[in-house]
């Protein structure tokens, strides 16, 4: 092996253990006691204990995780509702001022979701919708919209008028053209769109942090900084939680590689 | 035969895009519309309102200068600034990586599954992962000690010279699997003649990826500085909120913190209003220099 070639192998190899050395510490921990991770902190779970999952599952964590599948599910089946139907509205017909609304709405893109927490926190405090996942669902839902419209709208006019026509032709209602026609040619934007905003609001913070603030309310990502907090005696417990906050990324990651590289690329547009 | 010459006439009148009463297209439209209006449209107007009153006076534009003079704020959006050196930083790495993989060197696909994990991970994880990972006797420094380099064994995030720095980097850590992914996937898009008829030529390794990889990535590079400037300046808050909470003292405190500490703990939803206004004002600027610089950069690329 020439020198270069060793450079190289040796630059690959000490990113990949960068990359990997703070992942294995996290799930070496969980398995591991207290007193194991104190005495070698990067040793490995010579004798894996699942305590600190056990502990991690007593606490509220199936609640937050329940609760973070709910405000997930229901945001994301919501958006892409009413952004189908939008980007349809926005695709098949010519009117005026059509682009501009388009584009005021693509532009929103721009803001960030901190400056619109003041002003909607105040709303929610005097709705005392504050620890409700009404107020939080219709926030995500707006902050999701803008990019799902445009990446929808983009793909409909695509999709090639001729087949529109022959729908009309046979009969087909305006409804049916969408329901028979539009929405089974785009199962792919829809999946990778699904899968953007799914990882948007599963790891959203700022928000949950906000407008949730009782115990019973957290999402998963705010209970773990509780979670940090109530356990900072207890290392692994926290990584255990950890872990399990990542599993569904990971699962979600197995099952459709494709798709999720695909709505990496395309969710880069919105940011984290 | 009239039949179809009627559903022709019908289908021409409703072509591609029909030019229907205005009243169909809206009526599909209106939901999400409502729901923009309510989030973007209510909260904006309502954020000019409590940015330009005190205690229910009118003030003008007077909360905008004290913001914009209180120190703190300043410090934050420095803080804001400095993360964005991370850029070019953060985007080189990728491109080396994302070059050494390209080489098809032995196991290079290990290596790309590997460099990609950090992105799998939820940002609040990543804070918390390394909240503990940079602690004083955490794994990073037990790690260091293993090696012999006690002398680097600091306290990452402890020490307010250090705070920023550990924080700019474990957002490295992150991101940088996206760059990679992104760049390789365009670098595997392209053609290999040049690279073999270059080879022929006897250019060697740099000269190869200078002229050939690096001006062929240059829009994607682009999409991605947009991106993770984004990221940095305006998107920050879940790293630094489970990091240190913007200490030591104020060491990492930046715009989107200050905004949160003032409306939650300090209790000062004007002033909080108003720092969102001048960070949303400073965003709007930065991204019509993006978008000025990428409209500039296609069209010298066209030109070329």
């Amino acid at each position: 092996m020439n020198a270069g070639r060793l450079a190289k192998h040796s630059t690959l190899w000490l990113a990949t253990l960068a990359a990997l050395i703070p992942v294995y510490t996290m799930v070496s921990a969980s398995l591991r006691t207290q007193k194991a991770f104190l005495d070698s902190p990067l040793g490995l779970p010579t004798s894996p204990t699942l305590h600190g999952y056990r502990a991690a599952l007593s606490d509220s964590f199936p609640r937050w995780l329940a609760n973070s599948m709910l405000l997930t599910v229901s945001s994301v089946v919501v958006t892409l509702v009413l952004a189908t139907l939008a980007a349809w509205g926005l695709s098949r017909w010519e009117f005026r001022l059509r682009d501009t609304l388009l584009s005021a709405i693509v532009a929103l893109m721009v803001v960030p979701p901190v400056v619109l927490v003041v002003p909607l926190f105040l709303l929610g405090v005097e709705l005392d919708l504050i620890n409700t996942f009404w107020l939080v669902i219709a926030i995500y839902v707006g902050l999701m919209l803008p990019f799902s419209i445009y990446l929808l709208t983009s793909y409909f006019r695509t999709l090639p008028v001729s087949l529109f026509e022959a729908a009309i032709v046979d009969g087909a209602t305006s409804f049916g053209v969408f329901r028979r026609i539009a929405l089974p040619l785009s199962a792919a934007p829809l999946i990778t769109l699904a899968v953007v905003n799914v990882l948007w609001v599963w790891n959203e913070l700022l928000i949950a942090l906000v407008f949730l603030q009782s115990d019973d309310s957290r999402t998963l990502m705010a209970g773990l900084t509780a979670f940090q907090n109530r356990y900072n005696l207890d290392i692994p417990v926290v990584m255990a939680g950890l872990s399990l906050a990542t599993l569904p990324i990971v699962g979600l990651y197995l099952i459709g590689q494709r798709w999720f590289l695909r709505g990496l690329v395309a969710g880069s547009v919105k940011g984290e | 035969m009239v039949r179809p010459v009627d559903a022709t006439r019908a289908a021409r009148r409703r072509k591609g895009a029909p030019r229907g009463r205005a009243l169909e297209p809206l009526l599909w439209i209106a939901p999400a519309l409502a729901a923009i209006a309510f989030v973007f449209g209510y909260a904006l107007y309502r954020l000019v309102i409590e940015a330009t009153h005190r205690d229910g006076v009118g003030v003008g534009l007077d909360n905008l200068r004290i913001v914009w003079s209180d120190p703190p704020f300043r410090t934050a959006i420095g803080h804001n600034l400095r993360l964005l050196v991370t850029l070019p930083v953060i985007s080189g790495i990728a491109l080396l990586l994302a070059v050494l993989l390209f080489e098809g060197l032995r196991g290079w696909k290990l290596h790309r599954v590997a460099l990609f994990i950090p992105y799998l991970l939820p940002v609040p994880v990543v804070g918390v992962l390394f909240g503990q990972f940079l602690t004083l006797h955490g794994q990073l420094n037990s790690l260091l000690d293993a090696l012999g380099l006690h002398a680097l064994a600091l306290d990452w995030l402890g020490n307010p010279d250090l705070a920023l720095r550990s924080l700019a980097g474990v957002i490295i850590w992150k991101e940088l699997g996206f760059g990679v992914i992104l760049f390789l996937a365009r670098l595997l898009s392209l053609s290999t003649d040049p690279y073999d008829a270059a080879r022929v030529d006897g250019a060697g390794w740099w000269r190869l990826h200078w002229h050939i990889s690096l001006p062929q990535l240059r829009s994607i590079i682009g999409f991605y500085f947009v991106i993770e400037g984004v990221t940095l300046f305006a998107w920050v808050f879940n790293y630094v909120y489970v990091m240190t909470r913007g200490g030591p003292g104020d060491a990492t405190q930046v715009a989107e913190t200050y905004i949160y500490d003032n409306a939650t703990t300090a209790n000062l939803p004007w002033l909080a209003a108003s720092g969102a206004v001048v960070l949303l004002g400073g965003f709007i600027a930065l991204a019509a220099v993006a978008l000025l610089v990428r409209l500039a950069l296609t069209r010298r690329g066209s030109a070329a």
